[in-house]
This record gives structure tokens, sequence and C-alpha cells, in this order.
């Protein structure tokens, strides 16, 4: 069944020697890679100034120093971070990546992929072609992206955007948001590293575009 | 830039910024890329070496007044910040310094003055019962300190629009500068100066404002970081010169509005 549908998606595009990743693709992924390690290494360091639990990030995986030279990070790296994720985002939907690769998702399919994943039975032999797992998965994250901007952008104006921190729950609560979201995004990468070291291959795609 | 340190009669001039430091990594004006293994990472991925620190922090700086336009952009004279109902106010409200609260200063009540200077009509100090005397308002705001943290407050005191008003202040001017008890320092945008919120303050809670607080004035804006609220002010200027102040030189954004 997969192998068909591969074959058809391969047959339905028009030029074989189309690439899996297009460039646009694969800039806006460094792009936010570089950015994602700016804003989760400095936002540490914000943290570390006033914790919201009992622990807090040791400073040898932080950026910034102190608390000010993390803030400068921070609201450097925003920009780069908002920047490239309108893009990527315009062009997913404008060319219709996002619709293409990353629709339907069926419940069935997602709990199918997920046993099949988990007894190493999941074939990932078309890296053009998504599961429904990869599917939730890329879409989540896409999501998650969107929430942590406007929950750190409702941290940073809470008077300004207070319409939208109250949508956050408050200013208090925004907070909670925007660190649960870099949890999400944390774990994400751990999964998705994990993954792209076992299939190097994916990562050859995602530099050099197949 | 060098802070104003000038002695000021009524103040205990020994209160100076010894504690700075503890708050401050060592060499504090320096070295915002140490400790960074994620950078590392970064230098490697990307194949070029930007831990040139003194670019790079030049860089972070040229940013963050690039941030500075942004938010004063942002900023609506008129957008009012949320107030609370009594219930709301956190007790007890938290003490928060670069000294510790036995360290804050002592300024004397009766010697006190407050001195105006810059783009000003009438440069006549103010002492506190003329302070006292002016109309004054109430706000319950929320306090967002740059940490991270947040308390809410009951502040009482006159508009600082309406004193820049009575002394004839030039409100074409950009910057309006305020000088601390001991040595402390900050500068605010004119819009924000003007911001119906923005308050000389001379109570918390109802009582006169106690010393940890800022006795015996300071300045509330619940449209900033709480570090940009000035306590134990004692001048005031109003000014077209850049003049940051005691965070901002060390690397915190100057315009740091909420």
């Amino acid at each position: 069944m997969t192998v068909e549908t591969s074959e058809v998606h391969a047959l339905a595009i028009p030029g074989a020697d189309a690439p899996i990743h297009p460039l646009w693709v694969r800039i806006t992924h460094w792009t936010n890679a570089i950015a994602i390690v700016m804003m989760i290494g400095s936002g540490w360091q914000i943290y570390d100034a006033s914790p919201l639990f009992r622990f807090t990030f040791p400073s040898a995986i932080t950026l910034g120093e102190w608390l000010g030279g993390a803030l400068l990070w921070h609201f450097a790296a925003m920009w780069l971070l908002v920047v490239n994720g309108l893009v990527y985002i315009t062009l997913g939907i404008a060319t219709g990546r996002f619709r293409r690769k990353l629709f339907p998702i069926r419940p069935a399919d997602v709990w199918a992929d997920l046993v099949a994943a988990l007894r190493g039975k999941l074939s990932h032999a078309d890296l053009s072609v998504y599961n429904a797992v990869q599917k939730l998965l890329y879409l989540g994250i896409i999501l998650t992206g969107v929430v942590i901007v406007l929950s750190g952008l409702s941290i940073w104006k809470p008077v300004q955007y207070q319409e939208l921190t109250a949508l956050f729950g408050g200013y208090d609560a925004a907070r909670y948001v925007h660190f649960f979201a870099m949890s999400t995004i944390v774990g994400f990468l751990v999964v998705h590293i994990t993954l792209a070291a076992i299939v190097p291959k994916s990562l050859r795609a995602m530099i050099i575009g197949r | 830039m060098s802070r104003v340190r000038k002695a000021i009669p009524g103040v205990d001039t020994k209160l100076l910024i010894k504690d700075a430091a503890k708050l401050l990594p060592q060499p504090s004006r320096r070295l915002f890329l140490r400790g960074a293994a994620s950078l590392g990472a970064l230098v490697a991925l990307t194949g070029c070496d930007i831990v040139n620190e003194e670019s790079a922090e030049n860089a972070l700086r040229v940013i963050s007044r690039f941030n500075d336009r942004v938010q004063a952009f942002m900023f609506h004279p008129d957008k009012l910040a949320p107030t609370y109902p009594e219930s709301a106010i956190t007790r007890p409200f938290p003490f928060n310094a670069y000294y510790s609260e036995d360290e804050a200063p002592e300024v004397d009540r009766d010697s006190y003055k407050l001195e105006i200077a810059g783009m000003v009509d009438n440069k006549t100090p103010w002492t506190l019962d003329q302070l006292y005397a002016l109309p004054q308002v109430s706000q319950i705001t929320r306090h967002i300190c740059v940490e991270g943290w947040s308390a809410i407050g009951k502040w009482s005191g006159t508009p600082l629009k309406d004193f820049l008003a009575r002394i004839g202040a030039d409100t074409r001017a950009n910057y309006v500068y305020f000088i601390c008890a001991e040595g402390y320092s900050t500068s605010i945008d004119m819009p924000t100066a003007l911001h119906p919120q923005t308050q000389m303050t001379f109570k918390f809670a109802d009582e006169i404002l106690p010393r940890k607080y800022g006795f015996p004035m300071k300045i509330r804006m619940p449209t900033k970081l709480g570090f940009k609220n000035p306590k134990h002010v004692v001048s005031l200027v109003v000014t077209n010169d850049f003049r940051g102040g005691y965070w901002e030189d060390q690397g915190y954004n100057w315009f740091s509005g909420s």
C-alpha cells in the first residue's frame, strides 16, 4: 500500500528530478535551527533569573552569561525566528506544500503508523512522503511555534497587547505557556534529531535536497 | 558612561553602588558569549566564527537600540495598563534592588529637595511638603520585573504629566532623566513620561512610601519594567541628550516597555 502510494505520488509530480525538499524549505529549516538554538539557550538563562519550578538550567548550556546578556540574545534572535517563520508558513501555504505533505491526518492512520513505528516496522524508504505520525508531529510543531511566539509577545508586551496576554490567562500564566511550549519544542527536537541520525539520508535530503 | 554620584544633602553617601557587582558576572561588561555550549554547536553548524566577543556584543547592542525604536512604535500613549481590585494586591510586596533591604538609601525628610534641570521654565527645587501638597491619584497595577516575576501593588501620587506642565517642561524634548539618592539613574522617552499612569509616587499601599520602596519619591510606570521605575528620586532632568541609565548601560534594553 505504501509502495503504491509513493509510486502514484512520484508519477504525479512533473519533473522526476524535483528535490525532496525545495531550496526554500532547506534554507528556512536551517535558519530556524540556528534561531531556535539561540532562543532556547538564551531563554534558559532568562528563566534562571526567576525560575518557575524548583530547578534552573546550568550555565554551561545557556546563552548570554547573565540576564542582561541573555535578553539581548533573545530579543535579537526573535527577529530571525519570526521573520524566517513567517516566510516558511507563507510559502508552505502558498505553494500547497503544507496541504500536500501534512494533510489529511486520520486518527486511525496515526495509530496504525505509531504501532508500526514502535515495532520497528515503519518504512521511511520514500522520504518525500510523510507517515501519519510524522504529519501529526510536523503540524504540531508548527502550531507550537505559533504558540511560543504569541505567548512570548504577550510576556514582552502585557500592556500594549493586554488582550493577547488575557487570552493566555494573564501575564503569569503566559510565562508557563511559554515555558511548556519550549519544553514541547525540546521534546520534539530530541525525537527529530534522533530519527535524523538513524536515517542519515533524511539529513542529507535536508541539506542537498535529495 | 559614568554615573552621576554627586553628594546630595540628606543622603548617606556611603550607600553607593558597591553591591551591584553581586548581581553581575565578572567582569560584567563583556563575556555575553561564555559558557554557551549551544553557541559552540552553532559555530560548528554554520562554520563561521562569530565568537569575536566584542563585535558580537556590539551587534547585540545595535539590535537592542533597534528594538527601542520598535517598542516606541508599539507604544500607544493612551493605552492604560490593566488595573486590579485591592484584593489582588500582592502581600507582602517583594523588595527588589541591587542592594539588600537594610542597605536601602536613607533620605532625610527635612533636607530632601527634588532638583529640576534641563529644558524646564521653573527650576526651583521642590521640598517634600510642596510635593505632598500636589493633587494625588492612586493606581493598583502590576509591577513586572525584568527577571520575569510580577507583583500587584497600590501606588499613590501625582501624574508626572501634570507635574511637567506645572514646572513648564518642554514636552517636545526626547527624554526625562532621573537621578536617585544613591546614584542610580534611568531615563525614559517623553511619550511614556506623559502617559496618564506615569506617576510621581509618594505612597505605597496608602502609607508614606517606606524606605525600602523608595522614600520619599519613586516614579511609577506600569508601562515599563520595574528597573525603569526609579526609587529615591532626587533629580529630574528634561533633555534631548540620551543618557541611558544604571542598568541600561550594562546591557538591559533601554526602552523596556511592557
